[in-house]
């Protein structure tokens, strides 16, 4: 049973809270995106000559064992992904109302994203 | 008056894509931002996969791999697909952040400041894209 909770002195707010999840979510990927754009356009800015090593550099340096370099890449290319989905799954609710087409169209953007995630981790953690 | 009465006005209500694409329809500013952002945030999701991650992929595999990457680049219509993409990206990121900023409350969004923010959004994302369209197209 969904818990009940009021927001304000009247909205009663019930259901499962997708949408506010979703909502959240689309807020905290974009900050941990727009973050790790800051770190790599500062790491660009700041290396003194940008050529392949330190372009790669960027992507796969480590912190003692740690491979933070990779680790951060992935962790801001999951965000780009979850981020998508939402993004791109609005559009569908927004524009398609036909439920198959609309059902169509959102297993052939998991599956453009869910090939892309595999497609940047085989690149990034094959260095 | 009773004429007014009996006959109702007229009433344009739905947009359709070709009134937005062919822009009879006047938007205020915070509408064409939203569009914008939703149309380069579409951009961004299909160059993911067909020219974000290869280029990516040959930038930094290996040095050799890299150069064919700078080859692929010097070619202008590379050039041209990429400088949307600049837009794509630059446009996403600062529509955006004005996003955040008003969901924090941060921003104001009284009518006047909506439309004052919504137009920054956009002139920014130009005035940057213009800077890296340069340096893409050598001017420096």
């Amino acid at each position: 049973m969904a818990t009940q909770q009021r927001l304000g002195t009247k909205r009663l707010v019930v259901g499962a809270h997708y949408g506010t999840l979703d909502f959240v979510v689309q807020r905290c990927t974009a900050v941990v995106m727009a973050i790790y754009t800051l770190i790599l356009f500062f790491g660009f800015l700041f290396s003194s000559e940008m050529d392949f090593e330190a372009w790669q550099h960027l992507f796969t340096f480590h912190l003692g064992v740690l491979p933070v370099g990779q680790l951060l890449a992935t962790l801001a290319f999951f965000s780009v992904a979850w981020h998508a989905w939402i993004g791109v799954r609005d559009i569908w609710m927004d524009y398609v109302t036909s439920a198959g087409l609309r059902l169509l169209l959102q297993v052939l953007t998991v599956l453009w994203l869910v090939g892309s995630i595999v497609y940047f981790a085989k690149v990034l953690w094959s260095l | 008056m009773s004429d007014s009465a009996s006959k109702p006005r007229p009433q344009f209500r739905n947009l359709n894509f070709g009134q937005l694409l062919v822009l009879t329809y006047h938007l205020p500013l915070a509408a064409k931002s939203s569009i914008l952002h939703r149309i380069s945030g579409a951009l961004l999701f299909l160059s993911l996969p067909l020219v974000v991650i290869p280029l990516f992929a040959a930038s930094i595999t290996s040095a050799d791999s890299y150069a064919v990457m700078r080859e692929w680049v010097s070619h202008p219509l590379c050039k041209v697909v990429l400088l949307v993409l600049i837009w794509g990206y630059l446009h996403h990121f600062c529509a955006g952040v004005r996003y955040l900023l008003l969901d924090t409350h941060l921003a104001k969004w009284d009518r006047i400041s909506a439309q004052r923010s919504a137009g920054m959004v956009i002139g920014i994302s130009l005035a940057l894209t213009l800077v890296f369209g340069l340096k893409l197209f050598g001017a420096w």
